[in-house]
């Protein structure tokens, strides 16, 4: 099913996106083709198929139930954390306000 | 006295330890060819002092007699993998600055081993892109040239090209790549260098940029076969970090090399025959099986039936995934924040992922949102995680009578750089033959193999069943034994 350039901008919104009305006219074509292409997969037939979750058999693991079990990611890092954080204050992350 | 930068790591290690050379001397001829060569673009963050910090390492461990698995040898860490006090970007403009406060698993592994790292290599932006034409740090060029008297700038594969240009040209004896849908494979196959993208599990994905989690794995890229053995042995190993580790040993790959496949059975798979392909791949693959062949091996064809549907499927599941693992980059924590006047944080969101993302990432990150999304998501995502399924079903069936599969890691030579960026679709067609092994999580490997009419390298892939590296690693071994090749670029840069 093709999309239209409204869709591009919706899609683009629920993605956090800005585009230029230029931008998304380019991509209507771009995602088409693509799109497209990928619909042969709708030609498979996949009755009684289970829809693949983990590549390898895997199970998941419990860690051992104690404070700082890996010392890289347990507590106590907030400068760490915050190192790289463009508006780090007051040991928290600054962001514009967000109530009027 | 012998060019050091022309030592294979085995050749390193070993010279090193017999006291033929200190590993201070090995580090500064690498580190000599790497500010020699910008011409390349393979690196976006050189680290010198890094390579003679563990060279004097080295050098003090011998005289103390505690000598490690990779003293002496410095490599090239592709710039997806995090790096203490050392910037990881993943080539994009979002990261530009990020210096993270922790090291990765597999990077922290290597140099327990004793290795040292020449610097952060150049790739497409994270790790999206087949020809490093994506990077926010510019294209990495390849040392190759067609040998028709030209003078184009060929495309070194991506995304780890800048660790396939950097080991071909001889700036790093082997270097970390990363395999999403074949980004360790094609830029080996592209430059005439081997790869190895193990099980999936195999390498922790901790501390690695994430693109596509069910199907990122890292991996090896180094000169010959013996050396990715090596590399993956210092790579490898279950870590508690990552959920998807696996738990097992990890098998002493290299000393158990042999190229001898006596009683070992090759499936040639019939729908990797592509109409209208290059006659070089087609004769280079003919030639693969008389070398396997050669080495004492059966070879059956094979059927992987649903072989069409693998690249399809791959450009549902990657940037599904991708669309949620980018969703990090807000401008809050970490990396750019884009932040216009009198925006609030919504438009902060919107203007950082506008302005650090590049197109292929926007254009990946869309496909994803768009297939993920309410009403469409069982048509697209789910179907596609039904033919994965029926994908490694294939695989499944195909071992059942045979040990290994040969086929061509890539449909073509290396391209010129700009011939396929009109096209995304076009560029993703490129790895055709590496995507299904990806999406079934199986260990394969690019080993080069010829060259083609122009004199570009051309590479067989090997790909085996889960955890049997050891059967991959083989197998190229009696085609690098028979292929006997050795041609190399000649510099110009």
């Amino acid at each position: 099913m093709a999309i239209d350039q409204a869709t591009v901008r919706k899609i683009a919104s629920l993605a956090r996106i800005a585009i230029s009305d230029a931008e998304a006219a380019a991509m209507e074509g771009e995602l088409n083709g693509i799109l497209g292409w990928v619909e042969q997969l709708g030609e498979v037939d996949v009755t009684g198929v289970e829809p693949m979750t983990a590549v390898i058999p895997n199970t998941l693991r419990l860690r051992d139930d104690v404070i700082d079990a890996d010392p890289l990611t347990g507590g106590n890092r907030r400068d760490d954390v915050l190192a790289n954080a463009p508006a780090a204050m007051h040991g928290f992350f600054g962001v514009p306000k967000v109530i009027e | 006295m012998t060019d050091l930068t022309n030592l294979t790591v085995a050749q390193i290690r070993d010279g090193h330890r017999a006291g033929d050379f200190s590993a201070v001397e090995v580090a500064e001829a690498f580190n000599a060819n790497v500010a020699g060569a910008k011409a390349l673009n393979a690196f976006i963050v050189e680290t010198p002092e890094h390579a003679l910090a563990a060279a004097k390492q080295a050098d003090a461990d011998r005289a103390a007699g505690s000598l490690k698995p990779l003293s002496g040898v410095p490599i090239g860490m592709k710039d997806l993998f995090c790096t203490n006090g050392v910037q990881t970007t993943a080539a994009s403009h979002m990261l530009g600055g990020f210096v993270p406060r922790y090291e990765s698993t597999v990077s922290q592994k290597l140099w327990d081993a004793g290795a040292g790292m020449l610097g952060k290599l150049n790739l497409d932006q994270f790790a999206m892109g087949s020809s490093n034409e994506t990077s926010y740090f510019g294209n990495v060029i390849s040392p190759w040239k067609r040998k028709d008297g030209g003078n184009a700038a060929l495309a070194p594969g991506g995304s780890s090209g800048g660790s396939s240009s950097a080991i071909a040209a001889r700036l790093c004896p082997a270097a970390t790549g990363t395999d999403t849908g074949g980004s360790i494979r094609q830029p080996a196959a592209f430059t005439g260098i081997t790869g190895i993208k193990p099980t999936y599990g195999r390498c922790s994905r901790w501390g690695i940029v994430a693109f596509a989690s069910s199907l990122d794995q890292a991996g090896p890229m180094a000169r010959d076969v013996r050396d990715c053995a090596i590399m993956l042995e210092n790579m490898a190993g279950f870590d508690p970090k990552d959920a998807t580790s696996l738990d097992m040993p990890v098998p002493n790959w290299e000393a158990a090399l042999s190229s001898d496949l006596k009683g070992k059975t090759v499936g040639i798979p019939k729908e990797y025959r592509l109409e209208g392909i290059d006659p070089d791949i087609d004769a280079m693959w003919d030639a693969g099986i008389a070398m396997l062949k050669d080495a004492g091996a059966a070879v059956v064809e094979i059927s992987l039936p649903h072989t069409k549907y693998a690249l399809p499927a791959y450009y549902i599941i990657a940037p599904a995934e991708a669309s949620s693992n980018l969703a990090r980059y807000d401008g809050v924590r970490y990396g750019l924040r884009d932040l216009p006047d009198g925006a609030g944080l919504q438009d902060m969101y919107a203007a950082t992922r506008a302005d650090g993302f590049g197109p292929e990432v926007k254009r990946r990150i869309m496909i994803g949102t768009y297939v993920l999304s309410a009403g469409f998501y069982d048509a697209y995502y789910t179907q596609a995680q039904k033919v994965r399924t029926l994908i490694a079903r294939d695989f499944d069936a195909a071992f059942a009578v045979c040990d290994v599969i040969l086929a061509p890691t890539a449909p073509s030579a290396a391209f010129g750089l700009g011939e396929k960026m009109a096209d995304p679709l076009a560029m993703y067609l490129n790895d055709v033959f590496a995507v299904p092994a990806s999406l079934a999580g199986l260990p394969a490997m690019s080993v080069p193999a010829a060259l083609n009419r122009e004199g570009l390298p051309l590479g067989l892939q090997i790909i085996g069943k889960a955890f049997d590296e050891q059967g991959v690693l083989n197998a190229g071994l009696a085609i690098e034994e028979r292929a006997g090749f050795t041609a190399r670029a000649e510099k110009w840069w």
